[in-house]
Parts: C-alpha cells; sequence; structure tokens
C-alpha cells in the first residue's frame, strides 16, 4: 500500500495493516521532522511532490521489495503539506516471517524513496526565512566552487 | 513540437512558472528543456547537473528524444523523508 497524505499519518494503522497470521515481524521506518538543519533552528516544515509520479514511483518501490524478499506486506506513507516538528513526516513499514528480510527491505524502501521519489521538503527558520531542502549548500557549493576556478584562472 | 513543463520546487521558483506549453523545433532532446529554462533564467546554469527530468512520469537521461505532447517535469534534488 502506498499514500501520500495532508493528515497526519496513523502509525498503528500502518502496523496492524502489516500484521498477518504469518509474519514473524515488522518492521517500520519512521521519519520524523527535527528542529535544526545545518545548525539553523527549524519551526515547522512543508512538503510537496509531485502527486502522480511519486505514487508510481513509490508501487515500484513495493514491487521490487517483494521482488528481492518474501514480504507478507509493504507499506509506504508520505506525509504533504505542513507537519510541525515531532512529527512523522514518513512511514515505510514491511513485514515478513523473519526479521532478516524485513530490517533489509525496509532499509532499501526509505533509502530508494529517498533518492529517487518526487517530494521535496521547504524549511521555514526562527529568522523568518523559508528555503527548500539543500537551496542554500548549492548556493555555498557554487560559491566554493567559483572561488576555486578563480584560484586557477 | 509541443511540449508541457511541470517544474517543482525551487525550479519553479526559479522559471516563475509551474506548467508551460513551450514549443521546441526539429527533433528536441530532453536538454533543450534545460537550455530553454537557462534562457529563461541564466540561475538554471549552476543547477543544471543536479536536476533530473521525467518524461511522462519516467526518470530520462538528457539525450532522450521528447515526442509531441510529452509531459516532462523538472525534478531539482528530492529532499523527501
Amino acid at each position: 500500500m502506498v499514500a501520500l497524505t495532508l493528515n497526519p499519518i496513523d502509525i498503528e494503522a500502518v502496523v496492524a495493516k502489516l500484521i498477518t497470521p504469518a509474519s514473524g515481524g515488522v518492521n517500520v521506518f519512521i521519519g520524523t521532522t527535527r528542529n535544526h538543519s545545518h545548525g539553523r533552528e527549524v519551526t515547522l516544515l512543508e512538503y510537496e511532490a509531485f502527486e502522480p509520479m511519486a505514487i508510481e514511483l513509490m508501487g515500484d518501490l513495493e514491487r521490487r521489495a517483494h521482488e528481492q524478499w518474501p514480504l507478507h506486506g509493504v507499506v509506504l506513507v508520505h506525509r504533504l503539506g505542513k507537519v510541525s516538528i515531532g512529527e512523522a513526516s514518513v512511514v515505510v513499514g514491511v513485514s515478513a516471517s523473519h526479521r532478516k528480510e524485513a530490517f533489509e527491505a525496509c532499509r532499501y524502501l526509505i533509502d530508494s524513496l529517498k533518492k529517487e521519489v518526487p517530494v521535496w521538503k521547504r524549511e521555514h527558520f526562527a529568522d523568518g526565512t523559508v528555503e527548500w531542502s539543500g537551496e542554500n549548500q548549492k548556493s555555498q557549493i557554487k560559491k566554493q566552487n567559483k572561488s576555486k576556478s578563480e584560484i586557477k584562472n | 513540437m509541443k511540449i508541457y513543463l511541470r517544474l517543482f520546487a525551487n525550479a519553479r521558483d526559479l522559471a516563475g512558472f509551474g506548467e508551460q506549453a513551450v514549443d521546441l523545433e526539429g527533433n528536441p532532446r530532453a536538454a533543450e528543456v534545460l537550455d530553454y529554462l537557462s534562457r529563461v533564467n541564466p540561475e538554471f546554469n549552476a543547477w543544471r547537473r543536479s536536476i533530473r527530468l521525467a518524461v511522462n512520469r519516467r526518470y530520462v537521461d538528457e539525450g532522450h528524444v521528447l515526442s509531441e505532447n510529452d509531459e516532462v517535469a523538472v525534478i531539482p534534488p528530492v529532499s523527501g523523508g
């Protein structure tokens, strides 16, 4: 099951969906919104997605996980819109007969989701500025590269 | 040839629009979308290497040949989770 939601993620409901009589374990990764980013205080996060593509890619990940491991269930849920500090922004869960495949599949799913799925985070800082995640580092990289090329020249 | 651009997050802010129909000449490749965006706002040059393109919701490389009415999504570095 894959989903994008504007509402708080019901973690109990995710776990209930995953447990089957054959399951020996459920592994759930909960990504939560933190109050700091690169040393600056964050007060609120906002997520947006290219929704149809995100749903398609999350569905691909679900299928690939089922192909690679003998899983009973897979759930991927990502929150969109404004998310307060300390809330779950993403929940990835799997169930399987044994913990080894549950841990491996869960790790694969969250790592792949973060690399591939078109979702973006906007950080609201305590000083009132709002930035897309990575925007500031990018401009710093640009400046660093620029100063490097200036040195070369 | 008409294609439909969709831009997200930082890319939308740089371009100043989230959706646009664009006419490209000949048999354009996906890279020409990035050339077009660099003309809209030269700041796209700094982002060019980190932007990914998706045609009809599938990631493609810059050499992908576009077709009439393709939906081309401009995907800056993703930051979900």
